[in-house]
């Protein structure tokens, strides 16, 4: 490949960015569905929520193995590609890696324990009580790991002198004016994100004609737990809007659109742009919005493009990174509401074929948005690695061999998803819920 | 003792905590392929499924927190070693992923595939050959520094004694360690017929291991005087007591007495050995760019690291406990009762 060594560090660490995301956001959000089916199953003295527990748990081994391997490379790769940043940022944010990493191991220590002592105790409840120390490591790391990206957009706490650190305040680093709201976002949409890939995995199933009480009841379950944390994910998301305004206004700007810094702002949604007059056509636009979604007023300012040096705003194309997100998440919130109301009010359009199919993509759609989120994040923040301080082109290594090692990596995460893919298809095709639910359960 | 020396002192033991765990894992990985590959896989694999099991993410969050408070406590070293080893670090990434994946993916997955125990057995000695390079650069010779660029000299690695000395005791000491503790947890299952076989590897690869240290110490002195003056000078006695610990487990496991304390002389053998050599290493991590005083991190930040360390200690240690009271010391689920 002919392209700079900047460009090509970039491009290898979002791929596997990209990658581990898929399965850290399983990673945080499946435990806590696993929690909730073994629960209701005990409380309701329901094998059929049991078994749930059980399936989800063996899937999951095999996402969380993906995900520990892709995030070991993003661990490592993050010095290998951007030696000079971890040299100054290093410092800073090696307190919550450190804690990410001491919440890794309390994770995987009760991991093995929960997986491997299903019928070990007499009382179930003990069993079920070996995944709330999974849940609490996952949902620490991840928030530790929020820190370390929060910093990266609003740094403080440490004082640097020619590209020197010369202090720092390890505390203030981690809890800088990202961290409530990012953190709070991430775990939430961890959670609605596998809540409706389980929906949609029991969706398609049933639209395949297996209709057994297992499936039923475990498209239920995803689905309703999908909507209670989607409509969460609105309110953290608003946060993120509102943190945006106050502290990264070149980043709300650019995906925004709004050039110029006015009161009662217009919110715009899709629309093409003219660079030059800075014209938008074809935008559903809605008056002063975006000042309400910014400040909660009408007829708050919201600071535009104008007031920054123009080396040092967002490339404009993140306007409609946001513009699919929003659609994707309206959709897929929208679908998983009508379910609910249905199961409600009118039990016989509960399984109406096109209300599975929108089902069937809720999961992929929550997936995607989660991608498109986090681009919006980190090319948002450009061109900036370290925001005020430290452009990507100075973090960048100066080794050479980056294009193999772009191909190298690519080969690895194709086999290890096409692979992840086919030994999960095979271990629930073989062994399907209704004969495991004859071995398992009939002489209870 | 100055923090310098205390923030050295914890990385060391992490990076001999994961020697040791990933030995006994990578060694397992390879002896349960070669066991399939020469049909005595009915006899052995038994007792190396339920070890590895549960615990080898466990093993992985050792390297981890290695290289994340290598970082945070020298943060110029991620500068050095990063630019040089962008390629072999790459690769033993690779092959570290494809070892997780594919050990989760036999295990969980398809039991009898083949490839995949392959997969993971193969790369269950590349990993330790690869990982051990770092440990020969950062003894000097292989990185110069030109106008401010780091460089990584690759084709002196490949052509030197020294290296291949380090990566032939690595394998060997993967094989040596393996064999060890699975000859120990056979006999806690009494699983007679496994032990026979897995105490036959431990004898077969004791004799290599010494053969291998004595040429680790030929290369290194060709390769750098001043570090192997120290370790004869200063540092003689711990190799010398790393011996006797070699000795006595050998003879435990030869006259077929006490495995469990075998394990542990094994397990002091390398202590003394691996501290040995970090302490004739001192001051230099990277020989000669960065000492521990050069390449140390803000006060601030060192002492933050310290008590999160201790923190985390005192809620990890605890966990281990349980794991273990479940899995390793639980003579029932050894023996496959539960
Ligand atoms: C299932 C996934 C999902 C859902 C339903 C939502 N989000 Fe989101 N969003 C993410 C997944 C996500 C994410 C991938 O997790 C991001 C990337 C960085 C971050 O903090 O979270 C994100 C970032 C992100 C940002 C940028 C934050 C920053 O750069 O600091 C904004 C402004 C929003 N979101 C707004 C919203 C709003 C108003 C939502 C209303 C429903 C919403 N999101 C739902
Ligand atoms: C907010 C985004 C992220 C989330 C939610 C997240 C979450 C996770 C989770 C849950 C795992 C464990 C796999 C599992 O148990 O399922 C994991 C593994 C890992 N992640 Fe990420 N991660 C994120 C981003 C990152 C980043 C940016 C880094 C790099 C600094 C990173 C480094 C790691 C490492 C090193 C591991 C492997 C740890 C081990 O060996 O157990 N993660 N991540
Ligand atoms: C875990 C979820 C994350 C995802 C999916 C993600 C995704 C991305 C993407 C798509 C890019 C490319 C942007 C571009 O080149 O224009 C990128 C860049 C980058 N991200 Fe993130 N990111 C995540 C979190 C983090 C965290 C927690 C860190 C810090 C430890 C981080 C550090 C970086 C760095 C160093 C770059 C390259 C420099 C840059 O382009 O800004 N990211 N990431």
């Amino acid at each position: 490949m002919d392209m700079d060594n900047v460009t090509l560090s970039r491009l290898l660490i979002a791929m596997t960015f990209v990658f581990h995301i898929i399965f850290a956001t399983i990673g945080v959000g499946i435990p806590v569905m696993i929690a909730i089916a073994e629960g209701l199953g005990i409380w309701k003295k329901d094998n059929n929520y049991l078994l749930m527990a059980r399936r989800w748990a063996r899937g999951y081994t095999i996402t969380v193995a993906v995900g520990v391997v892709t995030g070991t490379c993003l661990g490592l790769q993050l010095s290998l590609l951007f030696p000079s940043f971890m040299r100054v940022a290093g410092q800073a944010i090696s307190l919550p890696l450190f804690m990410e990493t001491f919440a890794f191991f309390f994770e995987a220590i009760f991991l093995g324990i929960y997986l491997y002592t299903w019928d070990r105790f007499k009382k179930r409840t003990s069993h079920w009580l070996f995944i709330f120390p999974v849940i609490i490591g996952a949902n620490l790391s991840a928030f530790f790991i929020t820190t370390v990206n929060a910093f990266m957009n609003t740094p403080q706490g440490f004082t640097l002198k020619n590209g020197v650190i010369k202090t720092i305040d390890p505390i203030a680093a981690m809890f800088n004016p990202a961290t409530p709201a990012k953190s709070m976002h991430v775990i939430v949409t961890a959670y609605t994100a596998s809540a409706l890939i389980l929906g949609s995995i029991a969706a398609v199933q049933y639209l395949r004609g297996k209709r057994s009480e297992y499936i039923t009841k475990s498209l239920r379950l995803a689905v309703t737990m999908g909507l209670i944390f989607g409509i969460l994910t609105g309110i953290t998301g608003d946060f993120s809007a509102k943190f945006l305004a106050k502290h990264q206004p070149e980043k709300l700007a650019a995906m925004e659109w709004h050039f110029k810094t006015e009161r009662g702002a217009p919110f715009i949604f899709y629309g093409t742009l003219n660079k030059d007059t800075e014209e938008v056509k074809y935008a559903i636009k809605i008056p002063k919005l975006l000042s309400f979604l910014s400040f909660s007023d009408f007829n708050a300012k919201v600071i535009g493009l104008d007031e920054f040096p123009k080396d040092e705003t967002p490339p404009l194309y993140i306007h409609y990174l946001f513009d699919v997100k929003m659609t994707l998440v309206g959709l897929m919130l929208f679908m998983a509401f009508i379910y609910v109301l249905c199961s409600r009010l009118k039990k016989e359009w509960m399984h109406n074929k096109w209300l599975l199919v929108g089902l069937s993509c809720a999961g992929p759609f929550a997936m995607a948005s989660i991608e498109l989120g986090w681009t919006l994040a980190e090319v948002g923040r450009q061109p900036w690695i370290l925001r005020g301080y430290m452009k990507v082109a100075q973090g960048a290594t100066t080794a050479s061999g980056l294009g193999s090692m772009f191909w190298l990596f690519l080969v690895l995460y194709l086999l290890l998803a096409i692979f992840s893919i086919v030994v999960i298809r095979k271990m629930f095709i073989q062994n399907p819920p209704e004969d495991e639910m004859k071995y398992r359960f009939n002489n209870i | 003792m100055n923090i310098q020396l205390l923030g050295m002192i914890v990385l060391w033991t992490f990076l001999y905590g994961y020697i040791i765990v990933a030995s006994i894992d990578f060694g397992a990985g390879f002896f349960a392929y070669y066991g399939k590959m020469t049909k005595q896989d009915h006899v052995i694999n038994n007792i190396i499924d339920r070890y590895l099991a549960p615990v080898w993410e466990v093993t992985n969050v050792f390297f981890v927190f290695f290289f994340v408070g290598l970082i945070g406590f020298f943060p110029s070293v991620a500068y050095y070693l990063g630019t040089a080893l962008l390629i072999p670090g790459s690769i033993a990434l690779v092959l570290l992923s494809i070892r997780g994946s594919f050990y989760a993916f036999s295990n969980y997955g398809s039991k009898d595939n083949k490839v995949y125990l392959f997969l993971y057995g193969a790369t269950g000695l590349l990993i330790p050959a690869a990982l051990c390079t770092v440990l020969t650069i950062s003894g000097g010779g292989f990185i110069t520094e030109k106008n401010g660029a780091v460089q990584f000299l690759a084709g002196k690695l490949f052509s030197s004694l020294y290296s291949w000395s380090v990566v032939i005791i690595a394998i060997i000491s993967v094989l040596y360690i393996s064999a060890t503790f699975l000859t120990y947890y056979a006999n806690r299952a009494k699983d007679y017929g496994a032990l026979a076989i897995l105490r036959r590897y431990a004898l077969f690869w004791s004799i290599p291991t010494i053969l291998a240290s004595f040429l680790v110490f030929v290369g290194l002195r060709d390769n750098n005087v001043h570090f192997y003056q120290r370790i004869i000078d200063k540092y003689w006695w711990m190799f010398a007591l790393s011996l006797v610990c070699f000795i006595v487990a050998s003879l435990l496991i030869l006259f077929k007495r006490n495995y469990g304390t075998a394990f542990i002389f094994v397990m002091l053998q390398y202590f003394f050995a691996f501290y040995g050599y970090g302490a004739s290493h001192l001051p230099y991590i990277l020989d000669p760019y960065i000492t521990i005083y050069s390449g140390f991190t803000v006060h601030t930040a060192a002492v933050a690291l310290v008590i999160v360390f201790i923190l985390g200690l005192v809620l990890l240690i605890p966990s281990l406990i349980i794991l273990m009271r479940l899995f390793l010391f639980n003579a029932d689920y050894i023996q496959g009762k539960k």
